[in-house]
């Protein structure tokens, strides 16, 4: 579990079954998979029989996956692919379907802001953290967003301006804030570490 | 709030809306009334007799903002608040009460709502049906009284609102059809219930057994104050101890005593009265909706528009 | 009273300057000789004439730079005025609250005719003569925040209540010290504060929320908060940080008294009677430690004020590159003597 004292962070929890949710949806991210199979083995079948689940990851890592008996299981190549799959099954979907995601932050934060446009409201979304602690992030100025950024001071992949990571995250973006890390001294910056794992 | 910003007015006018159920106009009696938002309510101060009670009813006049409407239904087990309302408040009665105050909004951010209300609790409703309307956002209500003659406001919103006004009546045997409204609502639908506590506990009970969340579900509950046997209240910083009567709250007693507190819906549902429990000789019954299971069960806090004291008694931080 | 307007700019040459009434009127923020987070909140009641409390509204000599200061900054990034859908009655709110309350204390310059829902709003300082419709968008030019947050000084934030928390859901922002809009719209009131340091720790935050949740219509309250900026610029947002943070690395002992400047907020929060949300106006004023030091006290308070600061504010407010330079220059100005409390000058 993540826990951190960021305060716009969300706090994660772990995957529990809502037992009244009349349709389950979960989104699963690489290592999200262990988040899932625990999920699975805790709930009943009746929960099982209402679970859709798609997954974007390693095929092989999904096996574990497939003995449960669920009502619907999807494979999907990336995060961006599955996310288009999200908006399918929300654009259409009932109050009493439940979102469960696991996986890894930036996964989630784009699961969570996908959600919110069919007025999913955040807090209702049961999230597990699993895998690197990479962040996403926005670039202040140009607004570009910057996957699995691991180090504190980064490029921006959109504009090219050195970005220092700020411990803020807006979960409308789905992404950390990054400034400019040598506005102040222009050539000069931070050491960079690696501290985002 | 507790500090002398009440506004003062007058009964214009008294209609009685439907058996035990009147409606008071009240006009300001200096200055213009403030606006106020769908779901607010005042908290009118009735002097009965030696007796000063304060109680909280929702604000239901719509479109003409020069006067408030409240609508009042007379309880016999009551405090006196109500019947002292139907039956000493005329026409001409000079009434103070507090600005308005909504801790009933309506969600802005959904995308659909349904309304439940169960006898007076409809008076929340009628200006949140009007204002969902002018904003052309999508909603229903389900409106479910004992018999026609008390169902008041009932011929008015259906009027007003035909295709998404829905009565029932107990005497006719009709319900509302709970379990049938929360199956198929789309993705940012909210409900909200006003009525009897049992009402609100069972349909908020049935929301999250049809698996909604719990932040889609909303419930307007205004507690009276209990009646109870007498104890006496040490009030530690203003170094006196008072009484609280059988028919009295503790915060009416404060205040009667001349000290200031903070208060705001006096229903037991804000917070703002929360007040630090110094000792406690006897067991405070909790009445209200807003203290955590944990810290009533500490006994370090009570809510003092609602909550009292069955023992002897108790030292307050006021 | 007529305000005398004057024409400086917030950005080029810099020619921000205030009048000898604009210093003794600026709302000096310590009321002792070091400074700490506290809930200084009071009601937001009509202070002395003259002072920046005289009215609600405050509205000042440099109202038409700030307003054609705040357009150039839109015509770069519009995403600095922003609303969520579900705010438009809050909007509407503050177009009825701005509009009054200007017409009513400066009638030289501001005046709105009603007649039902149609409006008529003249503001003389920016040549604008309009007819609407009040609730009606399409009459108007701009979204009704945009459009009367177009003529009035300071920020605005939106404030929807829900769920028992407070969010951040629409706003005009173009004067703010390294915050952005943009970046926090849609967040609770816990999450929008996130980034301030020690206030957290000391409860600060969760008692201000209680107060706020329970905000009464017709009691505005205020509170002052204070940064400090290098040259005279309003917007001295995150998104422009590369533009403007450079201006740190330049003060020097012979210009801080040119460069450096004292910024304060005054924060005001409101309940809106329609929406039933809240809006926070935060109004930003600038004064030059040349202008500053005119006041002997404010000039000896400010430098034991930066001395004593804790090094967890010195930076967050980033004032981390100047603050010794300044103190430097600043000890010139204070010979020791003890300094009457409160805000004013002796």
């Amino acid at each position: 579990m993540l826990f951190s004292g960021i305060k716009s962070r969300p706090l994660y929890a772990t995957l529990q079954p809502d037992p009244f949710a009349r349709f389950n949806l979960v989104l699963v991210q690489g290592e999200g998979v262990n988040a899932a199979v625990r999920l699975l083995e805790c709930a009943g079948d009746q929960f099982r029989m209402r679970t859709t689940i798609l997954y974007a990851g390693a095929a092989q890592a999904a096996d574990r996956m497939r003995s449960f008996q669920i009502q619907r299981m999807q494979f999907l190549p990336t995060i961006e692919t599955l996310l288009v799959r999200v908006d399918g099954f929300l654009a259409t979907a009932m109050m009493g379907t439940r979102l469960y995601t696991a996986g890894t932050e930036g996964f989630m934060g784009q699961v969570i802001q996908h959600a919110g446009n069919y007025f999913i409201d955040h807090k209702s979304i049961i999230t597990e953290h699993c895998g690197s602690l990479a962040r996403r992030i926005q670039c202040i100025h140009c607004r570009g967003a910057t996957e699995n950024v691991t180090t504190n001071v980064v490029r921006c992949s959109h504009c090219g301006v050195d970005l220092l990571v700020r411990d803020h995250y807006s979960r409308r973006l789905a992404a950390f804030m990054a400034v400019s890390a040598d506005a102040e001294a222009p050539g000069t910056l931070p050491a960079i570490e690696k501290i985002f794992r | 709030m507790s500090d002398g910003r009440e506004i003062s007015v007058r009964v214009s006018d008294i209609t009685v809306v439907a058996k035990d159920i009147k409606r008071f106009r009240l006009q300001p009696i200096s200055g213009a009334l403030p606006l106020f938002s769908a779901g607010s309510h005042i908290v009118v101060s009735i002097f009965a007799d030696d007796r000063r009670i304060r109680n909280p009813y929702s604000l239901t006049s719509v479109g003409d903002p020069s006067g408030y409407d409240i609508s009042v239904l007379k309880t016999a087990n009551s405090r006196g608040g109500s019947v002292f309302m139907h039956e000493r408040v005329t026409k001409g009665t000079e009434l103070v009460i507090s600005q308005p105050v909504n801790l009933f909004p309506i969600n802005l951010s959904g995308r659909k709502h349904i309304l439940l209300a169960g006898g007076i609790g409809i008076t929340p409703f009628i200006t949140m049906a009007h204002q969902l309307a002018s904003l052309n956002q999508p909603f229903q209500l389900h409106y479910g009284s004992r018999s026609k003659e008390r169902g008041a406001y009932a011929e008015s919103l259906k009027e007003a609102f035909p295709d998404r006004v829905f009565l029932y009546r107990d005497d006719e045997g009709t319900f509302i059809p709970i379990d049938a409204l929360l199956r198929n609502q789309p993705l940012g639908t909210h409900l909200y219930v006003c009525g009897p506590e049992g009402m609100i506990n069972a349909f908020l009970k049935a929301g999250l057994a049809a698996g909604w969340p719990k932040e889609s579900l909303h419930a307007e509950r205004f507690i009276a104050p209990s009646s109870g046997k007498p104890f006496s209240v040490k009030l530690v910083r203003s170094g006196r101890t008072i009484k609280v009567d059988e028919h009295q709250s503790i915060l009416e007693a404060v205040e009667d005593a001349g000290v200031k507190a903070p208060y705001l819906c006096r229903g037991g549902a804000c917070g703002q009265c929360e007040t630090d429990v110094v000792s406690c000789d006897g067991e405070i019954v909790h009445s209200d909706n807003y203290l955590d299971p944990d810290v009533r069960k500490s006994g370090s806090k009570i809510m003092i528009c609602v909550s009292r004291l069955n023992g002897f008694e108790l030292a307050l931080n006021l | 009273m007529s305000i005398a307007f004057t024409m400086d700019k917030f950005r080029d040459d810099f020619s921000f300057a205030n009048s000898e009434h604009g210093i003794r009127r600026f709302p000096f923020p310590f009321n002792e000789d070091k400074y700490m987070y506290a809930i200084n909140i009071e009601p937001h009641t009509p202070g002395p004439v003259g002072s920046v409390f005289e009215f609600q509204i405050d509205v000042d000599e440099h109202y038409v730079a700030e307003m054609r200061d705040r357009a150039l900054v839109l015509d770069e990034d519009p995403l600095r005025c922003q609303a969520l859908p579900h705010m438009m009655l809050a909007q509407w709110d503050l177009v009825e609250l701005l509009m009054t309350n200007m017409a009513k204390d400066y009638p030289d310059h501001f005046s709105l005719e009603k007649s039902g829902d149609r409006w008529r709003w003249i503001n003389r300082p920016l040549s604008i003569d309009q007819i609407f419709t009040f609730g009606d968008p399409a009459t108007l030019p701009y979204p009704p925040m945009e459009y009367i947050t177009r003529q009035s000084q300071g920020d605005f934030c939106l404030v929807d209540q829900r769920d028992g928390n407070l969010w951040m859901d629409a706003g005009m922002v173009t004067t703010q010290p390294d915050w952005s809009l943009d970046f926090d719209i849609g967040m609770n009131f816990m999450e929008w504060h996130g980034p301030v340091p020690l206030a957290h720790e000391i409860g600060i935050f969760d008692r201000a929320l209680k107060f706020l949740l329970n905000l009464q219509i017709g009691r505005p309250v205020r509170r002052l908060n204070w940064t400090m900026t290098i040259n005279p610029r309003l917007d001295t947002s995150p998104e422009n940080y590369h533009k403007w943070g450079i201006d740190r690395s330049t003060v020097k002992l012979e210009n801080v008294g040119e460069k450096v400047h004292l910024r304060v907020e005054l924060q005001g929060l409101w309940r809106l009677p329609r929406s039933n949300a809240i809006l926070f106006t935060i109004r930003c004023y600038l004064l030059r430690l040349d202008e500053l030091v005119t006041v002997p006290k404010w000039a000896r308070r400010l430098h034991r004020v930066l001395q004593t600061l804790p090094s967890e504010l010195v930076d967050y407010k980033g004032l981390s590159r100047y603050r010794d330079t300044t103190i430097n220059w600043l000890s010139k100005f204070d010979d020791g003597v003890p300094t009457s409390s409160g805000f004013g000058p002796d």
